[in-house]
């Protein structure tokens, strides 16, 4: 069993997707039902497919200060930061509690590995690497975490988690271990992942991509539709904000079971679900919505169906929003608990766009249509590759 | 912060010098002048025996060294693998994975490797792992660069708070393949793991508190192993291998990011 856990305060989030860049603009997408898919046009021959691409990031270079990180995962990851007044938020408790003291946890699976395949293209007759790429920084996993470190100045425990699509839902785990032992007084949460040759030719691969925009739960779906997105949120203690929305418990397991397929049974995520409802002390039929990891490939979706259907009850609503943003992967977690807090904060529960006829496997729980509901607690499932799973828990503040 | 203590049940290394725990605190033990007569330290990669038959050959390099230093540390503490909720930790990643990745998207992108393209996730030999044990606990993936280790060491002893159960951390970093070294600094193997448990436990107990200024403290009398190893971020343990080997108090400071570190004391 998990020890107990104190909520923490979210007193600032923000997110960039191909549905519209800050929280106010994906909200009205949500609401208004405007998906942010577009035919793929990546690269000289297009895999025929659809995505979530965020408009603009090819003519919006990073400040020159930073130019050593330019990468499009760096672009996006600053687009997403000025957002919202969130840069000025994180600086404003970078300067309230000491920079010493504000941690930054932030996920991603692709990290900028645009730019490693960028060297390899770029390679000269002796199979040399360019030399303008050597030395650069932006050729690791934790790129992005060291880049946001830097840009905003944060001088406490700073790392990337990389369990593939689960890593930007953890992130709010380690984060609230570091607050809980006193390493911290605030914590920056969030991911990045951007479009690049390795996701796109890897899914297809794997034959796991829609030749259409993804139709989650959908009985004919065919597939997932990849997407990029950044988004951050800020973490403190609820003593300081507490009208604010709080995570209330998380949950994390593995499926032990395969790289690449999730487990049949679904008992992974069951174990995830278990431990997160277990942190917030709820049971099923408290929780309102369940925003779902909802791929819409056929396995992920089936597992995952049948967990809800046996777990809630039929009044507690569940959707996934893929249909708008893309499966945007690393960045996955952070998007889709932006869009569980725009659920509580506005007061709808946005439906499973694209998608007209359920899989039989599907419950009552599962709605296609957007629906007004009064949301006081809520859930976020990520599932990723390695059979890693994370389920977050999100609950109103007090009434103002 | 309240320190965080924690007992050592179990280690495991591989370098291509020191193949387990035993050869590794033989050479820190001895120092400088015992790791020097050791001239040619070319172990090849481990074959984890914890792997079915097939995978131990097939897995990658990577994976197989992670694998192979989390089941002797686990064989070590006395644990049943299944039971632990674990933290993998990696600088680079799976280099000759990601290689492989960017020389094919060169050169025919539609002749990618499915089986190729799911060993490129961080993740990869943490699921390795759970699939090889069973375990279905918290698993987790990290990079923190080359301070991987300590942020690892960090988010362990956390999780020991959080799961009420003993906890595993693997680190572990390979060569960067050659046409990588322009971008990634790694050029020897290097793979330690740890078995952290409630401290009253028979084993090293470690109290561990942080921030410290990130003084490049290493334990006393740096051994090869250090000097071999200076570019991986897996041998970033070494400090604290060489305090556990020698049965020294410390304290041990761990560079955790540019300006902070983990100030380490052991007692036994």
């Amino acid at each position: 069993m998990p020890s107990p856990f104190s909520p923490l305060a979210i007193t600032a989030c923000t997110v960039t997707c191909a549905a519209g860049r800050g929280v106010e603009a994906f909200a009205d997408a949500l609401a208004m039902r405007k998906s942010g898919l577009v035919e793929n046009d990546l690269g000289p021959e297009p895999l025929p497919c659809w995505i979530g691409r965020v408009p603009g990031l090819e003519t919006a270079p990073l400040p020159a200060a930073w130019a050593e990180w330019e990468s499009r995962n760096h672009r996006l990851a600053w687009l997403g930061l000025n957002q919202d007044g969130f840069r000025e938020r994180a600086q404003a408790a970078l300067a309230r509690y000491g920079a010493a003291r504000v941690a930054l946890v932030l996920g991603t699976s692709t990290s900028s590995i645009g730019e490693t395949e960028a060297a390899y293209r770029e390679r000269d007759a002796a199979g040399r690497l360019p030399a303008a790429q050597c030395g650069r920084p932006v050729h690791q996993p934790h790129a992005l975490g060291a880049f946001v470190q830097q840009a905003l100045g944060v001088r406490g425990p700073a790392l990337t988690i990389a369990t593939a699509c689960s890593s930007s839902a953890k992130v709010f785990a380690n984060a609230a271990r570091l607050l809980h032992a006193d390493l911290a007084d605030a914590a920056i949460v969030g991911g990045v992942d951007t479009l690049c040759g390795s996701v796109l030719y890897g899914f297809a691969s794997l034959e796991l991509v829609s030749p259409e925009p993804c139709r989650p739960f959908d009985v004919a779906r065919r597939g997932l539709s990849l997407g990029e997105a950044a988004g951050f949120a800020l973490l403190e203690r609820v003593p300081v904000a507490p009208a604010a929305p709080r995570l209330v418990g998380y949950g994390e397991s593995a499926d032990a079971h395969h790289l690449s397929a999730p487990h049949p049974q679904g008992l992974g995520a069951e174990r995830a679900l278990d431990d997160a409802l277990a942190r917030a002390k709820l049971a099923p039929a408290a929780i309102d919505y369940i925003n779902l990891h909802g791929t819409a490939s056929r396995h992920n979706d089936a597992v995952e169906a049948a967990l809800i259907a046996r777990r809630f009850p039929p009044t507690t609503l569940a959707s996934s929003t893929k249909g708008w943003t893309g499966h945007t992967l690393g960045a996955a977690g952070i998007v889709e608990a932006v869009a569980t807090l725009i659920a509580i904060a506005r007061g709808f529960v946005p439906g499973t766009r694209n998608s007209q006829a359920l899989d039989p496997v599907c419950g009552p729980q599962i709605v296609l249509d957007n629906r007004a509901r009064r949301v006081r607690t809520a859930l976020s499932n990520s599932f990723g590759f390695g059979g890693n799973n994370c389920c977050l828990v999100f609950a109103a503040g007090d009434d103002a | 912060m309240r320190p965080l203590e924690f007992a050592v049940t179990g280690i495991g290394v591989w370098a291509p010098e020191c193949a387990g725990w035993d050869a590794a605190r033989a050479v820190l033990v001895g120092g400088v002048e015992n790791a020097a007569n050791n001239t040619n330290p070319q172990i090849p990669p481990p074959q984890p025996a914890i792997l079915p038959p097939a995978e131990r050959r097939r897995a990658p390099e990577a994976v197989r060294l992670a694998l192979e230093v989390a089941q002797q540390a686990c064989a070590m503490a006395g644990c049943e693998p299944r039971e632990l909720p674990h933290v993998f930790a990696s600088g680079y990643g799976d280099t000759a994975v990601t290689d492989y990745l960017c020389a094919t998207l060169a050169r025919a992108p539609r002749e990618l490797s499915p089986t190729r393209f799911h060993q490129s996730v961080h993740n990869a030999a943490a699921g390795y792992w759970t699939i090889a044990t069973g375990c279905m606990r918290a698993s987790s993936a990290l990079s923190a660069g080359e301070h991987s280790f300590a942020a690892a060491l960090l988010e362990a002893a956390l999780l020991l708070g959080d799961e009420a159960a003993p906890v595993l951390l693997a680190a572990y970093d390979v060569a960067a393949p050659a046409a990588l070294e322009p971008l990634v600094p790694c050029r020897t193997p290097f793979a330690v793991a740890l078995v952290l448990a409630p401290a009253p436990a028979p084993a090293p107990r470690v109290r561990l508190t942080a921030p410290v200024e990130p003084a490049d403290a290493l334990a006393r009398a740096p051994t090869l192993l250090h000097a071999r190893h200076r570019d991986n971020p897996a041998a970033r343990s070494l400090p604290l291998l060489a305090a556990l080997a020698r049965r020294e108090p410390g304290p041990v400071v761990l560079a955790a990011g540019a300006q902070w570190g983990l100030h380490l004391e052991m007692q036994w």
